[in-house]
C-alpha cells in the first residue's frame, strides 16, 4: 500500500539518544543498531562493527511520523509539487510516511491514474507513499467510484477531500459500498451552502474585517450527518481537517456511541485562531478556517485525551503567483510537512499544552492505526522508520530553503524550538 | 492567547511608509489633526484662487478597480487643488482587462515613483499588498467589504460642521450593514470620538459579532440625532443567498421615510442613493438631508489626507512587517 524509490537499507548505530517509543513503552537513553534497514537491537550498548556510528547525546529517536494527509499536487500541477519534492519535505519534517490526497489532475479516480502514480512513487519517492482514491467520479458527487478495482489497484482509502460529498444519499453509497475493500472513508465535512463565499470563520474577525463568513456550523452539520450515516450503515470513517468544537463533541458522541470513526486535527487549527487572519497574510487563509479560541481549546482537549487521533498537516503547496494576491482572491491551504512538528513542540509542548509522549502517538502511531499502516516502532525486528530530534535547536522558519516546491507556510519567518536532525525512512537514511 | 514570535523583516533603520489604511490604524490626536487640516483647507477653498502649492512636484496615481464616482473625483480634485500631479488608472480598459494582476500593476505604477497611491479594489487587503510591493504611501479608498477610511474622515468632519460637535452623538446606521465597507470604518471612527452607534437592519445582514448595539426594530432610530442609512447593495446579493425576501419588503420595514423620523433628527448617506429603497426621495432632497454637506466635506478632507501622509505627523503609520501572525 505504499511506495518508496528503492533505497539501499541503512547500517547505521544511533548511540546515546533518549529513546522515546510510547507504545512499546521505552523512555530510557539507549543505543540502537540498524543492520540493512532494519532494527536488530535497542540496548544500553551495542557493538557498532563497521557501522557507520551517529552520536545521539541530548537527542530523541522517536518512531518517525505518519502524515495521512498531503497534497501532491501530481498529477497536474507539478510546479506546485512533485512526489519527489513532497516526499523530499516530508523526510525533512521526519515523516516516514505519507498518504496522498486524490484531488488532482486529473483527479485520483481510477486504476490507471492511480498506477501511474504507483510508477511514479517507485521511481521518485524519498519516503514511503500511499495514495487515496475519489469517493466519487472526477469529485463531482454523483456517481460512485470504482471502489474495488481501486483498492486492488493500491488506494489506501477514499476521499473527495478538497469538497464535500454533498448529497446524503451518495455519502450513504458511499460507506455501503467501501465497506467490501475494508478501506475508510476520509471525510472533508463542509455543507456548501453554509460555506459558500465564506474566507474567513464566521465571529468577531470576520464581523469586523469585514470578510464573508465560514461558520463552525457548516462544518458540525456535514460531521454530524457524516457520523449518522456511519453509524446506520456501519461503516468506518476518519472526519479530516476538524476544526470547531462542536464537531470534536460530534466525534466524542459518536465513538462512545460505537460508531467507528476517527478524526485529525492540523497543526495550524491546533497553534493559531481567526485573529490571525488580522494580518491579512494570504498564508493563514485555509478551508476549513481557522477558527475560534474555544474552538483551538477543544481540538487540542481532544488530542490530548485521544478522540482525536490523529496530527495531520492538510500540507496544501500553492504556486507563488496565486497565493501573493489580496486574501479573498487566494486559495486555500498551507504547507506543513516541514514544520509540524516544531511548531507543535514549540507552542504545545513547550508550554505543558501537551505531554511530548502524546504529541509523538498522534504524529506516528495514531495515523498509522486509523490507516491500517505498520505503526513505525523503535523495536528490535521492527524496519528502521525513526526520526533524531532536537528539542534544543532553535530555528527559523524559511532559514533554509523549503524542499517542498511550495512557500506557502502559515510559519514563515517565524522561530521555532525543537527540529528534526536525521529520519530514517523504509530502512533508508532519507533524511540528515 | 498564542503568539509566534515573528521579526520584522524591514531593513533596519527606515522608518515605516505612512499609510491611510484603516481606520484602525487611527488615534483621536490623529483624527482631530485630520480635521483641523481639513478646515484649514476649506477656508482656503472660500477664496477665489483655489488651488494652493502645497503638493507641487508630487504625483498622485489613483488606482480604480471599482467603479466610483464621488471618491475617485474628490481624490483627484483634492490632489488638483493641492497641485499635485495626478494620474487615474481604472481597472476597465487597462492590462487588468488582459489578467494582470494587482502585484504586477503596483509595481508598474511604483516605476513612475508615485508619491501616494490611492487605490480603491473589490477585495479586502488590497490597499496592504500594494503597500507591500511599493515605495508609495497607500491610501485606502475601499477595499472589498473591510475598510473605506476617507469616507469615515469626512463624515466625521460633516457632523461637526453641521452639528457643532462630536462627543455624545447617537447615530443610527441603517441597512445592510454586513456588505458594508463604510458602517465597519464609521463604527471604529465613531468609537475613537465618542459617538454612541446603534445599528438596525434586517437579521442576516447585521453581523452579530460587531461591537455595537444592534437590533432588527426600526422603532429604535428615534433615539439618535443622526440617521445613517447605507446603501441596499444590490450587486453585492448573491442570487438566492436570501437576506431578505424582497426588496419591497426590506422598503416597508427599513425604508426611512419622513414619517420615520422626528423633527431636528439629520439623515446622511455615502451614495450612491436608491431612491425609493433605502431612502425615501423626500428625505434625500430634504433639509435634514446632509447628503452633499459630505460630498463636499470629501473633497477637503482628502485634501487632508494626502497632505498629511505626505507631510504631517504620524498617521495611521502601520508597520507592515512581513510577517505579522498573531
Amino acid at each position: 500500500m505504499l511506495w518508496q524509490k528503492e533505497t539501499p537499507g541503512a547500517n547505521v548505530v544511533i548511540r546515546g539518544a533518549r529513546v522515546l517509543d510510547p507504545a512499546e513503552g521505552v523512555d530510557a537513553r539507549l543505543d540502537v543498531r540498524i543492520d540493512d534497514g532494519t532494527i536488530v537491537a535497542v540496548a544500553e550498548q551495542v557493538d557498532a562493527n563497521e557501522h557507520r556510528v551517529i552520536e545521539a547525546e541530548g537527542l530523541v529517536l522517536a518512531p518517525a511520523f505518519v502524515d495521512p494527509h498531503v497534497h501532491l499536487r501530481t498529477p497536474g500541477r507539478e510546479d506546485e509539487e512533485t512526489v519527489a519534492s513532497g516526499t523530499a519535505a516530508a523526510a525533512a519534517g521526519g515523516y516516514c510516511a505519507i498518504l496522498a490526497m486524490p484531488n488532482t489532475e486529473p483527479v485520483v479516480d481510477s486504476a490507471a491514474t492511480l498506477g501511474s502514480l504507483v510508477e511514479t512513487a517507485r521511481r521518485e519517492a524519498e519516503v514511503p507513499v500511499g495514495f487515496l482514491a475519489a469517493i466519487s467520479r472526477g469529485q463531482q458527487g454523483e456517481e460512485l467510484t470504482e471502489m474495488a478495482e481501486l483498492t486492488d489497484a493500491g488506494a489506501v482509502a477514499f476521499s473527495d477531500d478538497g469538497v464535500p460529498v454533498a448529497s446524503a444519499g451518495l455519502m450513504r453509497r458511499a460507506l455501503q459500498y467501501a465497506s467490501i475493500t475494508g478501506r475508510p472513508l476520509a471525510l472533508h465535512c463542509e455543507e456548501p451552502t453554509l460555506s459558500r463565499g465564506g474566507h474567513v470563520h464566521e465571529g468577531r474577525v470576520a464581523a469586523e474585517l469585514g470578510f464573508a463568513g465560514y461558520p463552525s456550523v457548516a462544518e458540525s452539520v456535514a460531521v454530524e450527518r457524516d457520523l449518522s450515516l456511519a453509524g446506520y450503515e456501519r461503516g468506518r470513517v476518519h472526519v479530516l481537517h476538524l476544526s470547531a468544537a462542536e464537531s470534536v463533541e460530534a466525534l466524542a458522541r459518536a465513538r462512545a456511541a460505537g460508531v467507528e470513526a476517527s478524526g485529525e486535527a492540523t497543526p495550524h487549527h491546533l497553534v493559531l485562531t481567526d485573529d490571525a487572519v488580522r494580518s491579512l497574510d494570504p498564508n493563514v487563509k485555509m478551508n476549513p478556517p481557522l477558527r475560534a479560541e474555544r474552538d483551538r481549546v477543544a481540538l487540542l482537549e481532544a488530542v490530548r485525551d485521544g478522540t482525536i487521533e490523529a496530527i495531520a498537516t492538510d500540507h496544501a503547496p500553492h504556486a507563488a503567483q496565486e497565493k501573493d494576491v489580496p486574501f479573498e482572491a487566494a486559495p486555500f491551504g498551507v504547507t506543513g510537512l516541514e514544520t509540524a512538528f516544531g511548531a507543535l513542540y514549540t507552542h504545545l509542548v513547550r508550554p505543558g499544552l501537551l505531554p511530548l509522549a502524546t504529541l509523538l502517538e498522534r504524529m506516528s502511531g495514531g495515523p498509522a492505526r486509523i490507516f491500517g499502516l505498520e505503526r513505525p516502532r523503535v523495536a528490535a525486528g521492527a524496519r528502521a522508520n525513526l526520526v533524531l530530534l532536537d528539542l534544543e535547536r532553535e530555528w527559523r522558519v524559511g532559514e533554509r530553503p523549503f524542499r517542498s516546491r511550495s512557500g506557502n507556510s502559515w510559519l514563515l519567518g517565524a522561530r521555532l524550538g525543537g527540529d528534526v536532525r536525521m529520519t530514517l525512512a523504509g530502512g533508508a537514511v532519507v533524511f540528515e | 492567547m498564542i503568539r509566534l514570535v515573528t521579526d520584522d523583516l524591514r531593513p533596519p533603520g527606515e522608518p515605516p511608509k505612512r499609510h491611510l489604511l484603516s481606520v484602525a490604524d487611527l488615534t483621536r490626536d490623529d483624527v482631530e489633526r485630520l480635521l483641523g487640516t481639513a478646515r484649514t483647507f476649506a477656508a482656503s477653498l472660500e477664496r477665489h484662487v483655489k488651488k494652493l502649492p502645497t503638493l507641487k512636484g508630487h504625483l498622485v496615481v489613483n488606482l480604480f478597480y471599482e467603479s466610483s464616482t464621488r471618491t475617485s473625483s474628490s481624490f483627484e480634485l483634492a490632489a488638483k487643488r493641492l497641485s499635485a500631479d495626478t494620474l487615474t488608472v481604472k481597472s476597465t480598459g487597462s492590462s487588468v482587462d488582459k489578467g494582470e494582476s494587482l502585484r504586477d500593476t503596483a509595481l508598474t505604477l511604483g516605476a513612475y515613483d508615485p508619491d501616494v497611491i490611492v487605490i480603491r479594489h473589490p477585495q479586502i487587503g488590497a490597499p496592504q499588498l500594494v503597500a507591500r510591493v511599493t515605495e508609495a504611501h497607500v491610501v485606502n479608498a475601499g477595499d472589498g467589504k473591510q475598510q473605506h477610511p476617507t469616507q469615515a474622515l469626512l463624515d466625521l468632519y460633516t457632523l461637526q460642521q453641521e452639528l457643532g460637535r462630536l462627543e455624545g452623538l447617537h447615530v443610527a446606521i441603517v441597512g445592510d450593514v454586513l456588505h458594508s465597507r463604510v458602517a465597519r470604518s464609521l463604527l471604529q471612527a465613531f468609537a475613537l470620538v465618542g459617538i454612541r452607534t446603534t445599528l438596525v437592519g434586517p437579521p442576516a445582514l447585521l453581523p452579530r459579532e460587531l461591537p455595537a448595539e444592534t437590533t432588527t426594530d426600526i422603532a429604535a432610530i428615534r433615539d439618535a440625532d443622526v440617521v445613517y442609512v447605507l446603501r441596499m447593495q444590490n450587486e453585492r446579493m448573491q442570487p438566492g443567498a436570501n437576506y431578505v425576501p424582497s426588496l419591497r419588503e426590506y422598503t416597508a420595514r427599513w425604508g426611512i421615510t419622513p414619517e420615520r423620523l422626528r423633527p431636528g433628527q439629520r439623515v446622511m448617506h455615502p451614495g450612491p442613493m436608491n431612491r425609493g429603497v433605502e431612502i425615501d426621495a423626500a428625505v434625500a432632497d430634504s433639509p435634514r438631508s446632509l447628503v452633499i454637506d459630505e460630498v463636499r466635506s470629501g473633497l477637503v478632507v482628502r485634501m487632508a489626507v494626502l497632505y498629511d501622509v505626505l507631510t504631517g505627523g504620524p498617521v495611521g503609520v502601520r508597520a507592515l512587517a512581513a510577517a505579522e501572525v498573531a
